[in-house]
């Protein structure tokens, strides 16, 4: 069975010609390696996929995968978890899943949330990513269960050609496979997949596959064996800004003077198709939208509600281009970089806001407190390769401990500010592929005793009172060395 | 005898009052001078000013994150490709590493401020400084009124506010206090005759010799006064003692800044203090002798010493004339001659010439640069006469000096500002002296009748906590302290005091006789009328501060009917190349913007606005002026890679690189003398419509600037030149736009690479390439002088 689904995949690959031969040796290399995983994956039999629907949505840069999973346990004992498999290509572009169970029927439906853990690979690179969800209720024997996921990627579209001109428009890759790679055994299955326009250059068939305005339909298929592979690329317009934070550094300072000073350092770069050759201001002046499509100008940040002190700048001064709106429940800054970005270009600047300190402070009844902000970029549509977020407590605090939803490095550094002496405790989090749904809140909790907060008065007030004091003394005092 | 205790106790209380008083409105003024120069701040942005100021902000960077060391043999690689330019030898220290040590105060107390934000603010703080300064040497030279007075008037005069706006980081800031602070210390000197001062004075000399080749200024004018002393005999050994020191101490401690070195005692510019130093020394040796002499033998003594003094004299100095004469510029640098004869960087340094703030000043820059002060100079010079001391003597020889060369150059009417502050505050605070003591006079005529031996009294009392007034000289120490607990060094400093006090007193009290015979209406109408010029003098200088004086230069805006609006082009420029080009690209441009693009954008420059290779400029000079091909090829061998040049065209900014071009043709002539300026001129004029030369129509600065600028609006009009451009349609061969900003003032080219080798031969053989090119050019060799 497995040398069938070998064949075949390989088969596929050439069939596609020219525009996809470079996929044939990927393509060997991953069915090679299910051939040796196969073994492992053998110990869970028991589960099959009875429908799944998979919806892969390409309309901005970042890649959102919507699957539908109709779960049956057809083993004699209890099924605590599902595993889901992605090709190794896949796996690296990975920045989240999510797993849920509805529950409910039409509108009580209500989702609830499964842990979903990368479960241990040997480390060869070539092999499948697995991740496996952890049921809440095990599910009997016989029985199925419906799974929603939801899986993100970055940097999944590759620019082809990978550099455009001024006026061309930018064209991208997807590459993924018709059939759901999975460990379980498929018996239906259908995928859409939906472009942002109705151009498409080209697309790869596996019948039966249809086309619709700006959405191309794989399968129905049915009756898969675990891990068929069959690659597709579909080859489309994408003019939507390809915005990638390389680097984002978030320092939230607490004061308990009553603000959240917010800083945001940005390291920005169009992350789509090169730019190549000349950049004519007159033609991006006097045809804008069709020269420079590619290209974006516009970033929308969205920021807390009584947000003030917003200030837009870089090393070399402030940035005039900015406008802040806002109302009750939210506040908008339009930010413009100093120049428009095409492909590859870069742009670093900096944002910097205060917050009331009683909207994101609390204090639990023992005492502590504990911050709760939000965690990801505030910038729409936006990848953060690597993201850095720094919560600066006050000094004197104690015991910082933090409750973030999902996997993060943490780490506890010490920062100076003004006038400290012992230095604040500074919570440090790091993330890498942060995306829009990592947008959630997360809590820093720490012990604080306001007592605190008046060594830096006094510390001012002594040392002036000092000064005086030495003053007067230098005054009173005589200080010749010959005494007349 | 208890009366006479307690007028004493009333005038102590009096006088204790009066310093507290006197204290807090010194500081207010420093309060004035620093809110006054933040008007950039609030209208602008925190953020560095023009293009020097870049330069230093860079050299303060370097210095906060490698260190003194580094900074000394700091070898900047990044500006003047390809040789390099030594900055911890070439720079004058004194800004830098004030700037430097006030962040790292500042931050080894944890309190995070940027270098930038301390650099911004450098300027603004030490006007505040400069204040106080002038407060000391105005009280030094006629009390405290005075001094007062002047403070206010130099922490909001517009000329200094010109150089010290808030970003304005610029070594005048900091010079112009360390200027007035050196005087204070040489007046101070001179009055005390203390070995203590003449000390301080040399360091405080040393610190304007690390902040501002204007130094050269006070090693030349305190010998001028102590010539000028000598020769009205004056001559005391005060006056030596304020000298000698600062020559000795003054000289090893500026021979120790790197780029003074051993200019300190080689160039001309210091041969004044040193003749001066022999002088005195001989006069003071004269006075010495006819001390210990009698009369008749020191008649005897006075003919030998003068006929074989007069014999070394001429072999000295026909040696030091043979050394002078043998160097071309007779030892003097370009800038020091160009102040001695206002023509001669026109005749010979055009780069000298071709700086707008080396250009004699008009008219209307004295009037918008010192506006009533000029005006006030003249009662004050007359107020430094009655009496005339050593030190009121030097303030007028200061005011002297100080108004020729701010005749010569317009960047020198800063050194003038504070001595027409000085100068107008005494005459101000002596008109108040002189009206508000004849109105006190008044009233008391009109309101009482006591009898003559009454007003006797009261004048006595008046005239007695003067002199006490006098008396305290730190105005932050209570009266009664000094009194009770004179310590040695202060009882010195009250018998000096007393002795001045005494010489001064009966001038006073004849002063105030005087003043009391003027009517009570006229001197209320004077007093009116001066509170309304002082009135006047500070809207102006708000106005100037405000309005004129706090543009960035950088960021330029516009009011329009919706609002204002911004032009940030410069930035947008530099921040694209920093961003977007290699860190190792070398940029060429006009040398306006090296600093700043080796500043805010990191890339390496070819020249930049330390103009000190002459060569180098006018190769780019010649590049920009040569036509495409052989421009290319200079830029070429210089491994340029991106061409930049400011253009005001559509907008209308004036000062962009077209209305500069003649300039660089100047300058590239200079040097390369197949640049000719007539070919760049049509009888005579300078014009870039069609009616121009072809030279100019082909030249790289011309193309470049136009280069598809027709299509912007079908016609290609220059906003500037208010004309049609001559040529308007043409393409770029060996250049390509890259990058140009959003009002199009800033456009950058890169050079396309070298053709295969055949295609260039080919293209060489073609003979209508060069006739279109300008027929004069013929051997490659004198193209490119890097060939």
């Amino acid at each position: 069975m497995e040398e069938r689904c070998g064949f075949r995949g390989l088969g596929r690959a050439l069939e596609f010609g020219p525009l996809t031969q470079r996929l044939a040796l990927p393509s060997l290399l991953v069915v090679s390696c299910l051939l040796s995983i196969l073994v492992s994956s053998a110990s869970h039999p028991e589960i099959r996929i009875v429908n799944a629907e998979r919806r892969i949505d390409l309309t901005s840069s970042i890649v959102r995968a919507y699957l539908t999973l109709k779960v049956e346990n057809i083993g004699s004992s209890d099924a605590v978890e599902v595993i889901l498999a992605f090709s190794s290509t896949q796996g690296k572009s990975i920045s989240l899943i999510k797993a849920s169970v509805p529950e409910g029927k039409r509108k009580k439906k209500a989702y609830i949330p499964l842990v979903v853990k990368p479960t241990a690979s040997s480390d060869t690179t070539d092999e499948p990513y697995l991740f496996s969800i952890s049921l809440n209720n095990p599910l009997k024997p016989g029985l199925t269960t419906v799974l929603e996921v939801l899986l993100v990627q970055t940097h999944a579209l590759t620019p082809f050609p990978a550099e455009i001109g001024q006026s061309e428009t930018q064209l991208v890759y997807y590459h993924d496979s018709a059939f759901i790679l999975s460990p379980y055994h498929i018996l239906e299955q259908t995928t859409f997949i939906k472009t942002p326009s109705k151009r498409i250059e080209s697309y790869s068939r596996e019948e039966p596959t249809s086309i619709g305005a700006a959405e191309i339909k794989y399968g129905p298929y049915e009756d898969r064996v675990p891990y068929s592979v069959s690659p597709i690329i579909v080859h489309f317009e994408n003019n939507n800004p390809f915005a990638v934070v390389e680097e984002l550094t978030r320092i939230i300072e607490i004061s308990h003077w009553g603000s959240v000073q917010v800083t945001e350092h940005y390291r920005l770069n169009h992350g789509g198709a090169r730019h190549k050759g000349v950049f004519s201001r007159l033609e991006y002046q006097s045809r804008g939208p069709v020269s420079g499509g590619s290209s974006f100008r516009h970033l929308l940040v969205s920021l807390p509600p009584k947000v003030h002190s917003v200030y837009y700048r870089d090393a070399i001064g402030n940035i005039s281009s900015s406008h802040l709106r806002g109302d009750q429940l939210k506040s908008e800054l339009e930010i413009e970089p100093r120049y428009p970005l095409f492909g590859g270009w870069k742009a670093s600047f900096v944002i910097g806001y205060k917050l009331p300190l009683h909207d994101f402070l609390f204090e639990s009844p023992d005492g502590r407190r504990y911050l709760n902000f939000t965690f990801g970029c505030p910038m729409r549509e936006t990848v953060v390769d690597h993201l850095t977020i720094k919560v600066v407590l006050p000094e004197g605090s104690k015991g910082p401990s933090v409750a973030v939803p999902f996997d993060v490095k943490q780490r506890i550094e010490t920062t100076f500010s003004y006038l400290d002496v012992g230095g604040r405790p500074t919570v440090v989090l790091e993330k890498e592929r942060v995306v829009p749904e990592h947008s959630v809140f997360f809590q820093v909790e720490y012990g604080f005793s306001p007592i605190s907060m008046l060594a830096e008065p006094l510390m001012l007030v002594s040392a002036f009172f000092l000064v005086f004091v030495s003053w007067a003394v230098y005054l009173h005092a005589d200080f010749s060395i010959r005494k007349s | 005898m208890a009366a006479s205790v307690e007028v004493q106790r009333a005038a102590a209380l009096r006088n204790a009052f009066g310093n507290v008083l006197g204290f807090f409105i010194l500081l207010l003024i420093g309060v004035i001078a620093f809110s006054i120069r933040l008007f950039s701040v609030i209208k602008y942005e925190s953020v560095i000013h023009e293009f020097d100021p870049y330069f230093n902000y860079r050299v303060t960077q370097f210095l906060t994150k490698n260190g003194i060391y580094d900074f000394w043999n700091w070898f900047d690689d990044r500006t003047w490709y390809p040789l390099g330019r030594v900055i911890g030898g070439t720079v004058y220290p004194g800004l830098t590493l004030t700037a430097g040590s006030m962040w790292w105060i500042v931050n080894s107390l944890n309190i995070p401020l940027s270098v930038e934000t301390v650099c911004v603010f450098t300027a603004p703080i030490f006007s505040a400084n400069a204040a106080w300064a002038t407060y000391l040497l105005t009280k030094e030279v006629k009390g405290t009124g005075a001094g007062l007075t002047a403070a206010l008037l130099s922490a909001t005069v517009p000329s200094y506010i010109s150089r010290s706006v808030a970003g304005s980081y610029d070594n005048e800031a900091v010079a112009i206090f360390a200027l007035i602070f050196t005087f204070y210390l040489y007046v101070k000197t001179l009055n005390t005759g203390s070995l203590f001062y003449a000390t301080l004075n040399a360091l405080s000399y040393f610190y304007m010799v690390c902040s501002w080749g204007g130094y050269t200024f006070i090693i030349n004018l305190i010998p001028m006064h102590v010539l000028l002393c000598i020769v009205t005999g004056r001559y005391s050994p005060r006056l030596y003692i304020a000298f000698a020191p600062l020559v000795i101490l003054g000289t090893l401690l500026a021979a120790l800044v790197p780029v003074v070195g051993f200019n300190a005692v080689m160039t001309s510019e210091h041969f004044a203090s040193f003749l001066v130093f022999i002088i005195i020394n001989v006069v003071a040796l004269v006075y010495y002798i006819k001390g210990i002499l009698s009369p008749k033998m020191f008649k005897v003594a006075i003919t030998l010493v003068i006929s074989i003094g007069i014999a070394v004299c001429v072999a000295v100095g026909a040696v030091l004339v043979a050394l002078v004469a043998s160097s071309p510029t007779k030892g003097w640098s370009g800038r020091s001659l160009s102040l001695l004869d206002p023509t001669y960087a026109s005749k010979y340094i055009p780069i000298i010439a071709s700086v707008s703030e080396h250009q004699p000043p008009t008219w209307p820059s004295y009037f918008t640069d010192i506006n009533v002060l000029a005006f006030l100079v003249p009662a004050g010079i007359i107020a430094c006469f009655l009496p005339l001391t050593d030190s009121s003597s030097f303030v007028i020889l200061y005011l002297v000096t100080s108004v020729y060369f701010s005749g010569v150059m317009v960047r020198l009417m800063l050194v003038l500002a504070p001595a027409a502050c000085i100068i107008s505050g005494i005459a101000l605070s002596d008109c108040f002296n002189v009206l508000t003591q004849s109105l006190k006079f008044q009233n008391l005529k009109l309101f009482s009748t006591a009898t003559a031996s009454g007003d006797a009294t009261s004048e006595h009392a008046s005239g007695q906590s003067k002199t006490i007034s006098d008396k305290q000289l730190h105005g932050e120490k209570s009266e009664e302290v000094a009194k009770e607990k004179l310590t040695k060094k202060n009882r010195k400093k009250e018998k000096e005091k007393e002795r001045e006090t005494t010489e001064k007193t009966p001038n006073k009290k004849q002063a105030e006789k005087r003043a009391l015979t003027l009517p009570l209406e006229f001197s209320v109408f004077a007093v009116l009328l001066i509170v309304l010029l002082g009135g006047f003098y500070v809207i102006h200088c708000v106005w100037a501060a405000a309005e004129a004086y706090s543009a960035p230069s950088i960021v330029l805006t516009s009011q329009s009917p919706e609002g204002l609006h911004v032009f940030d082009d410069f930035r947008e420029a530099y921040a694209w190349l920093s961003h977007n080009t290699d860190v190792d690209d070398k940029v060429a441009s006009w040398w306006d913007y090296g600093y700043q693009t080796t500043a805010m954008a990191n890339r390496t420059v070819i020249v930049d606005n330390n103009t000190w290779n002459n060569t180098h400029i006018a190769t780019v000079g010649t590049a920009m002026s040569s036509p495409e091909r052989q421009a290319w090829e200079i830029f070429h061998s210089l491994d340029v890679k991106y061409v930049l040049v400011v253009f005001g065209g559509l907008v209308g900014y004036p000062s962009d690189d077209i209305n500069k071009f003649l300039w660089m043709v100047r300058i590239g002539g200079g040097v390369f003398p197949h640049i000719k300026e007539p070919d760049y001129l049509r009888d005579g004029q300078y014009r870039i419509d069609s009616q121009a030369t072809p030279t100019m129509l082909n030249c790289l600065m011309y193309k470049l600037s136009y280069y598809r600028f027709v299509e912007t609006d079908g016609k290609g009009f220059d906003r500037v030149r208010r004309t049609e451009i001559g040529k308007k349609y043409f393409k770029l061969t060996h250049f390509e736009e890259v990058f140009t900003t959003h009002h199009w003032m800033v456009r950058i080219f890169r050079l396309k690479p070298p053709r295969n080798r055949i295609r260039v031969k080919a293209k060489k053989s073609k003979p209508g390439q060069r006739s279109t090119t300008g027929n004069k050019i013929d051997t490659k060799g004198r193209q490119n002088p890097w060939h």
